[in-house]
């Protein structure tokens, strides 16, 4: 039988119906499409799918049992060696990774992996299924901070090898940016409980409601005998263009209003959050958290959803799936475009008028691209004279974060660069003996995968230091 | 979940709440501020630590019902338990170098300010404290400010009590007078302690003020707490979360933190409504 040169595609809710609720936007196969898709795997010799992924889920392996449509087998398969699979099958650039390196995909599309990740996952987690039987414990007990996808990871393969581990969140539910940042119709937070209680099957202890530099130390944490630490507190504070405006009211960091919709769940009628809701609302930036932002934005009930990004089309960071989608549920993109300016109402007859002091639009420069910077992105140079003004309610700013000082201004000899991101070498080890760390703390606003990564190679390192 | 130990109305709308923490009670000093959740739904309130008792394991907190969340903290009963109570957070009240301290009090800024004198007063600083209130109905925390205050003047806005006037009339007869102090800390409402920093401003005393801005995490994450500074003309955004709650007041936007404060106001108003509509329709 011939290979079908596309892959199965993914059901969705849609656009016109899907701008307007909160539910998942992508639906998940069928198993007999799942069946289907998995048999256009290849099963090639040395399967350079594996290595481009950061946790080295054994792809050929999963498929072949998908294949057999032997479902569970396929998630054990996974869950060897990934921790979050219902999160990853849903949130992980996959063509950036391994399905960029899918043999198939010289001549054809890729195997949709992550497609049938997703699709194991889901099929494990709807069914009724054994708990996970903790380990024996080998006597050695690990700190973690944050439970975002770095600590998450880290905690799961450490709790799989008999370790005691407490996970310590600041906010009040586990999750970090998969609760706080991702929105229900890219992630479903149920999603999100469930891998959770999955770690707490294996004995992971998640205490909440603790900030590690504030309410306990990291030296704190060895008095109270925990052998290693893993700081995986995430990206931190958001940045600000520092333009004049951004002080008004209905100007917001892509994490403020994120979080206000996500975690304080005011996407909900009756919630007890406030948030901005209709009119016209300007993200700038083009990452993944500017596309959640600006789709949220609708969801929310928003007239008009702009994206303002600087660079163009080609150098637009989201993922490719969340930009098509943002496409299709109506947000205008407007690329090289950069705002100078959050214009800000002020009525001169009334100080009291209640809308003074709120945004009423932003004045933008257009842009084109001039050499390749140190990024090797070709860098964006203003056009003299191009400004004009975009009428905006609400500007939500997604252009990144920078690394929360909490942790480093309170655990002395914890090494940080120039940026504030906790220097590591190869294994994730800090400057600190027995302190590792990964993710956002390190890097800076990445991948929820490229976190996980991270937290899977310093549970080896931890692994191997402590049972040396 | 975190226990409510103790119980005192301290007027009519404000309520002090001791809350069992052993964490955060160890580590907790005067100026950090705590985040709590009233419900699983709740939202998340900053409440500045109002004090400490290390033995209990306990946090004290004082609040005025203002909105949604207050109207339900304040229906809370000794033995009631509250299912989030995270801290301490922020830095702490800056104290060294600082041998003779004015503290100005804003009606229910004073139970931050409250802690701040007392811990001037254990470092055996010469602490001066000038509280006001609106009116008399609204005076909270007399005694206390008098046994820490090595001198107090009580104002109130209509001289239903105390001196007549506002927190600033005492304030520029001292410095008029020539009396300067090291440093003027300022806890109140943001108008207020704009007025003190324009009037400590021609003696060149040194102003702290304590922000109170809009915030969710409270940790460093969302940015919703930023306030802006100008430094050498220069403007500066900083988080009052991890940067603050503590600032220079020379250096503050006041009339933007006052903007950015009455963003929600209205949805404020209505869910307090709400809420009290609802909960009266329960106890009918």
């Amino acid at each position: 039988m011939p290979i079908d040169p596309k892959k199965h595609e993914m059901p969705t809710q849609d656009p016109s119906v899907r701008a307007h609720n909160f539910s998942e936007v992508a639906l998940g196969y069928t198993a007999e499409v799942a069946v289907e898709e998995a048999k256009r795997c290849l099963a090639c010799k040395n399967s350079p799918c594996v290595s481009g992924c950061p946790v080295n889920v054994d792809i050929p392996g999963f498929i072949a049992k998908m294949k057999e449509g032997d479902f569970e087998a396929a998630y054990a398969v996974i869950r060897k060696t990934s921790s979050l699979p219902a999160v990853c099958g849903r949130v992980c650039p996959q063509e950036t990774q391994c399905e960029s390196k899918c043999t198939l995909g010289i001549r054809f599309e890729p195997v949709g992996i992550g497609r049938l990740e997703r699709f194991a996952a889901d099929h494990h987690n709807s069914r009724v299924s054994e708990r996970f039987n903790p380990p024996d414990f080998n006597g050695r007990r690990v700190a973690i901070v944050g439970s975002g996808p770095s600590g998450l990871t880290c905690a799961g393969d450490l709790a799989r090898h008999g370790f005691k581990v407490t996970v310590f969140e600041a906010l009040h539910l586990a999750g970090g940016v998969l609760v706080y940042g991702i929105p229900e119709f890219r992630l479903p937070k149920s999603i999100v409980a469930r891998e959770v209680e999955t770690l707490k099957e294996l004995g992971v202890d998640i205490e909440t409601n603790v900030v590690i530099g504030r309410t306990l130390t990291v030296d704190e944490l060895f008095e109270m005998g925990y052998e290693a630490v893993f700081i995986g507190s995430g990206a931190g504070l958001p940045n600000f263009m520092n333009i004049p405006g951004e002080g008004l009211k209905g100007v917001y960091s892509a994490n403020e209003f994120l979080t206000r919709s996500n975690l304080m769940k005011a996407y909900l009628d009756h919630s007890a959050t406030p948030i901005m809701k209709g009119g016209a609302v300007c993200v700038v930036g083009g990452g993944n958290v500017a596309m959640d932002a600006a789709r949220t934005a609708l969801r929310l009930g928003a007239d008009k959803v702009f994206i303002v990004y600087r660079r163009s089309m080609e150098e637009l960071p989201a993922r490719r799936e969340e930009v098509e989608h943002a496409i299709e549920e109506g947000v205008d993109f407007r690329l090289l475009n950069n705002p100078v300016e959050i214009l800000g109402y002020t009525n001169p007859d009334d100080p009291r008028d209640p809308k003074n002091g709120f945004v009423k639009g932003v004045r933008i420069i257009k842009m084109q691209l001039g050499e390749p910077d140190a990024s090797g992105r070709r860098s964006p140079v203003p056009i003299e004279g191009s400004e004009y003004v975009l009428d905006a309610d609400t500007v939500i700013m997604a252009i990144g974060t920078s690394p929360n000082p909490l942790i480093k201004s309170t655990t002395a000899g914890l090494e940080v660069n120039r940026k504030g991101g906790i220097i590591v070498g190869e294994d994730g080890l800090s400057s600190r003996e027995n302190v590792y760390a990964g993710g956002d703390a390190v890097t800076g606003a990445a991948t929820v995968i490229s976190a996980m990564g991270a937290g899977k190679r310093a549970a080896k390192a931890i692994m191997e230091k402590l049972l040396k | 979940m975190f226990r409510i130990l103790h119980r005192r109305e301290l007027n009519d709308t404000v309520t002090e709440l001791s809350i069992h923490a052993p964490l955060v009670a160890r580590k907790a000093k005067p100026g950090q501020f705590i985040i709590l959740r009233v419900n699983e739904e709740g939202e998340r309130i900053p409440l500045t630590v109002a004090g400490v008792d290390r033995d209990e394991g306990s946090v004290k907190i004082i609040f005025q019902v203002v909105g949604a969340t207050t109207e339900l903290l304040n229906r809370k009963r000794e033995g009631d338990l509250i299912p989030d109570f995270v801290g301490p957070l922020g830095i702490p009240t800056h104290t060294e170098g600082i041998n003779k301290v004015l503290i100005v009090g804003g009606g229910v800024g004073c139970a931050i300010a409250l802690p701040v004198a007392e811990e001037f007063k254990r470092l055996g600083a010469e602490v001066t404290s000038v509280i006001g209130f609106r009116s008399k109905e609204l005076l909270i925390l007399e005694d206390e400010f008098r046994a820490c205050s090595d001198r107090l003047a009580v104002m109130t806005d209509d001289g239903s009590y105390g001196r007549h006037g506002n927190v600033t009339v005492p304030l520029k007869e001292m410095l008029e007078a020539g009396e300067r102090f090291d440093r003027i800390i300022a806890i109140g409402p943001l108008v207020m302690m704009k007025f003190v920093v324009l009037a400590a401003k021609p003696y060149g005393v040194p102003v702290t003020v304590s922000m109170n801005p809009i915030m969710i995490d409270g940790t460093g994450m969302c940015g919703g707490c930023r306030v802006t500074l100008v430094k050498d003309g220069k403007r500066v955004t900083k988080f009052a979360c991890v940067d603050g709650p503590d600032f220079d007041g020379y250096e503050i936007d006041f009339d933007e933190a006052i903007s950015r404060g009455r963003m929600y106001r209205d949805f404020e108003r209505r869910a307090h409504e709400e809420t009290c509509n609802l909960l009266k329709k329960a106890e009918v």
